[in-house]
């Protein structure tokens, strides 16, 4: 028999071969060649994308994957950003940090959104992970800054620490001066999104200079004006600046050191922050306008003269955000001064209005699209829009790869000729033939549906929003949209129909989201039962849907592909649909023990361990029902039921119930027993005085 | 009519469903289609890229799997509807849809906000939402025109400025109100939750909200298919009752923005909203620095009810 070619190659060559192959899908297509490539590149894969953390366990993915060094991960659904996920859905890491510490011990790069963490999980990152390196929480929340300070002090290779957008609890400005006096790899800082009024300027200002390998600079909003030129003089080689609060009583000496601060970064491109601005401060930054490639006035509430005045001076402008004031003429005149604009992001000053409160319409959009050839990204509120205005957009700038169009009252219908808008976004999807992603709004038939099914092939996210009218608008999307992998609508007529026909292309998607649409409780249980790669999970804060007929529509619906199997760290008003749903049983029963005055029954726990078939190993604490945000610190039980016979339980002498000395407690009582790895509560004992002791012994 | 358009009522006999009939919306509770209607089967749509479905006859017992195809679903291409006559028709269904799509959004979330609104629309991020109304209210506080310098256009462009980006904060616009979410936990309970204050117009709304969020009776808890909490626990704190006068055992607080914490009911409502952070219902045993205002209380309410 002639040996395959592929076997003589060592695997040090393929590996080394593989090195130079970096994108996720490469990688994955690589990894399915055949099985001796499988296990060389799964050896030698460095970082992992998981798109959603409950497809797959962290289990599964240290077994298959063992010398990784950077991971990223999402957590919640994106309509999470617009409070349609309930508080404490879900999106936990810390089960993720816990396994990787033990496994990863050369992990470098976290990257996390929307997720929940906590500040235990920060203080594990930094015991941990010896040479880590890089932190981004982005939408993060569930910390605070003595996290913060936990990692600083820590992470002597820390180069890059970003929190954008996060929800912080933040205590003050100390924890930046938990970074050593000998800590200068600092690259990337961003704690623009850090509420107090306080600030360490003082270690900011250290912090800074020290690290001369410092590129971006976001600060947060307490940082005050008179100090930003201070910091850009410890910080000339800064690319990216982000600044804090951009308003002052107006000084001239202020203005210009500020302004003489700002034409010594020669490396300045992009800028951002901006808050509170007083307009006659911004000139200070006219020296670095002309190299600026991105900059961020989204909070800038000044008037479109002004902001034109600014905008003429920056020709090389590729990314802009901007409020509403800018209004058309000042999109206009945009157009004519950034040839090079790719992105561009308008956002409403007064979106809860009635009434229109600045001229921007349809034109502002139009003009740019007409004069800007490599324009590429679009995110636009506007009031008002026309089939006309969009079919000269797709016409115009057929290189669009995001378009996200936001008319702020529902179903609004095209102000010319009050038809639907099908036809105008028909013609994006026609004309713009790499389109990913694709938010909709305004007044929108099944039609646009069918456009979009025939032409958005390489569309891999849509948005969708009070539009459409019957299941056939899901449908066209579900049987034709091929690249799709996220799908969210909302307060659509979409009903059983489409979802249940077309249930197999669900597997191919990364998830989707129906909320206030038309789905009934028994199409989530039939397709629950039916797919098992799909995690079905109805969230209903109403109460449960069994409690309905089944025909009964659900409120807010999250389906996802998995190979994890069901989670089972949901609140109490999410229900996921297993083949079992029906029998599945999580609250467990209130147990009897026979109480010795030094350990607790065992065999009750595994009764009722086996009713919760965790399919994750587990450990236990305990905490008194009543001060339940003290957990006991040693854990009470530990197991694994994924290994036959499971392992057997420990036990922990009931003095180590107490999770507080302070207070008195007596023995008897509720206690309530928190799953380590989530936040819920899973089990309930109730611990009685019994005279007699026997137990099976274990 | 309320609800939102059901795509799933439908007659057995699979004629072509108009679009007025998926356009009709229905009650929530009465008028949902019985299990006979029910009868879709699940098949794999492995057609999908070429198109060709088959139909299976379905059985009473819908044991088949059944796939759809394109013709038991109505075109919307040859249906016979003028263009105006559907847009105003639609435009007017589609008032009734907005309202009802809120109406029922509201009934679903009506433990949560208890006022009809449309939650997260526009879709702006809570992040800029929230780093808006904070600007807004530097910006009442921080005096703003000592800051100008002396120039007209520039201090009407504060004027415009401020009216402008006042509305980030609750105008009043019943359907697109700015929500004002702010964490709400319970002692006791280890998962907090979060509630809306500007869905809600007093403090009895709110306080009923609440009750029906934290003190539920044991007939809504259904620990099947769900992580809930244990019934035992549940039992023990059904006992209706009133958590703003004093008759629970629990009572609710407030953290203002100086860190304090408060009893919730002393200060006009508006002002309340101006200065929460977050709120706790506390144990009423525990409640002990607010206990001389909470005896108080209790003996204002008490006597107001004799």
């Amino acid at each position: 028999m002639q040996k395959k070619v592929a076997c003589s190659f060592p695997d040090e060559v393929l590996e080394h071969v593989f090195s130079f192959i970096q994108s996720d899908k490469d990688r994955n297509a690589v990894s399915m060649v055949c099985k001796s490539w499988y296990e060389i590149e799964r050896w030698c894969r460095r970082k992992i994308f998981i798109g959603n953390c409950y497809a797959v366990s962290p289990r599964m993915v240290i077994r298959r994957f063992p010398k990784v060094r950077s991971i990223e991960l999402k957590g919640k659904p994106h309509f999470a950003d617009f409070n349609l996920v309930p508080d404490g859905w879900g999106g936990y890491v810390l089960p993720w940090i816990a396994e990787m510490a033990g496994a990863y011990p050369w992990l470098e790069e976290i990257r996390l959104k929307r997720m929940v963490v906590t500040d235990e999980c920060l203080e594990l990152i930094a015991k941990s992970f010896k040479n880590f390196k890089v932190l981004v929480l982005f939408s993060c929340e569930g910390f605070s800054t003595d996290g913060l300070a936990a990692i600083a002090a820590s992470c002597m290779n820390l180069r890059e620490l970003d929190l954008r957008d996060s929800d912080v609890d933040d205590l003050g400005g100390h924890w930046l001066s938990h970074f050593p006096e000998t800590y200068t790899s600092l690259v990337s800082l961003n704690s623009s999104c850090l509420g107090s009024d306080e600030v360490s300027l003082s270690a900011l200002e250290r912090l800074v200079g020290r690290c001369t390998n410092l590129r971006t600079l976001r600060l947060n909003r307490a940082v005050p004006l008179d100090k930003i030129a201070n910091i850009l003089g410890r910080a000339p080689q800064l690319v990216d600046f982000g600044t804090g609060t951009y308003g002052a009583d107006l000084q001239s000496d202020v203005f210009s050191s500020l302004a003489g601060a700002f034409s010594s970064c020669k490396e300045l491109r992009s800028l951002s922050g901006f808050w509170d601005v007083v307009p006659a401060y911004l000139p200070a930054i006219y020296p670095v306008c002309s190299r600026l490639t991105s900059l961020n006035l989204s909070y800038v509430t000044i008037q479109s003269p002004d902001l034109v005045k600014l905008l003429r001076h920056c020709p090389s402008l590729q990314r802009l955000l901007v409020l509403d004031y800018i209004e058309d003429s000042g999109l206009e005149a945009l157009s004519s001064s950034c040839k090079d604009l790719q992105e561009l992001r308008v956002f409403p000053s007064d979106p809860f209005g009635e009434e229109p409160n600045v001229s921007l319409t349809e034109q502002g959009l139009v003009s740019v699209c007409l004069a800007c050839p490599k324009l590429q990204s679009v995110l636009y509120f506007c009031r008002r829009m026309s089939n006309v205005a969009l079919v000269t957009i797709a016409q115009n700038c057929p290189n669009l790869t995001r378009f996200r169009l936001c008319i702020i009252e529902p179903r609004t219908a095209d102000f010319l000729t009050l038809e639907p808008l099908d036809v105008g976004f028909g013609a994006i999807v026609e004309h713009c033939k790499d389109l990913r992603r694709l938010s909709l709004s305004g007044l929108l038939t099944d039609r646009v549906f069918e456009y979009i099914g025939r032409y958005a092939k390489k569309l891999e996210m849509l948005s969708v929003a009070f539009a459409g009218e019957s299941d056939l608008g899901l449908h066209h999307v579900l049987s034709g949209c091929e690249s799709l992998r996220k799908l969210e609508i909302r307060d659509c007529p979409f009903g059983d129909k489409a979802l249940l026909a077309n249930a197999s292309k669900l597997e191919t998607m990364r998830s989707l989201w129906m909320s206030s649409c038309a789905v009934s409780f028994g199409a989530c249980k039939l397709l629950g039962q039916k797919m098992p790669r799909l995690n079905v999970e109805v969230i209903d804060e109403s109460g449960p849907p069994d409690s309905r007929p089944d025909s009964c529509p659900v409120d807010k619906l999250y389906i996802y592909r998995s190979v994890a199997g069901p989670r089972f760290d949901m609140p109490p008003f999410v229900w996921t649909m297993d083949e079992d749903s029906a029998l599945q049983v999580h609250a467990l029963h209130v147990a009897e023990y026979n109480r010795k005055p030094d350990w607790i029954g065992v065999g009750t726990y595994e009764e009722s361990i086996q009713g919760l078939r965790a399919k994750m190993p587990f450990v236990l604490y305990l905490a008194e029902l009543s001060n339940t945000s003290q957990c006991s610190s040693q854990p009470l039980l530990s197991g694994d039921t994924t290994l036959t016979p499971p392992r057997p339980l420990l036990r922990l002498p009931i003095e180590t119930l107490e999770s507080d000395d302070k207070t008195q407690r007596s023995k008897e009582g509720k206690y309530m027993i928190k799953m380590r790895y989530s936040m819920n509560p899973t089990i309930c004992f109730e611990i009685r005085p019994i005279s007699t002791r026997s137990f099976p012994g274990v | 009519m309320e609800g939102s358009g059901v795509g799933g009522s439908e007659s057995g006999s699979m004629s072509t469903v108009s679009r007025e009939d998926n356009m009709v919306v229905s009650s929530e509770d009465s008028s949902c289609p019985d299990e006979s209607d029910l009868e879709l089967g699940l098949g794999l749509s492995l057609g999908g890229k070429t198109g060709g479905f088959k139909m299976h006859q379905l059985s009473k017992g819908g044991q088949f799997a059944r796939i759809l195809t394109a013709k038991d679903l109505p075109s919307v291409i040859s249906a016979a509807s003028p263009s105006s006559s559907s847009s105003s028709s639609s435009s007017s269904l589609s008032r009734a849809n907005v309202t009802a799509g809120t109406k029922r959004t509201a009934d679903s979330v009506a433990a949560a906000n208890g006022s009809s609104q449309v939650v997260g629309w526009p879709p702006i991020r809570a992040y800029r939402m929230n780093s808006m109304v904070n600007q807004e209210k530097n910006m009442a506080t921080e005096g703003f025109n000592s800051t100008m310098v002396n120039h007209k256009s520039e201090t009407s462009m504060v004027e415009k400025t401020t009216a402008g980006i006042g509305k980030y904060q609750n105008n009043g616009n019943i359907k697109l109100r700015k929500s004002l979410f702010v964490k709400v936990n319970m002692d006791g309970i280890p998962i907090g939750r979060k509630v809306d204050l500007n869905a809600h117009e007093s403090y009895e709304k709110l306080a009923k909200t609440l009750e029906d969020m934290f003190l539920k009776t044991t007939s809504s808890v259904n620990p099947v298919g769900s992580m809930t909490l244990e019934l035992g626990v549940m039992k023990k704190i059904t006992r209706p009752s009133k958590l703003l006068d004093g008759s629970s055992d629990f009572v609710l607080t407030y953290e203002d923005k100086e860190g304090d914490w408060m009893l919730v009911g002393d200060v006009p409502w508006e002002m309340f909203l101006s200065s929460v952070k977050r709120l706790r219902i506390m144990r009423t045993s525990e409640a002990t620095g607010l206990a001389p205002q909470l005896q108080e209380r209790n003996q204002r309410q008490r006597s107001k009810h004799n």
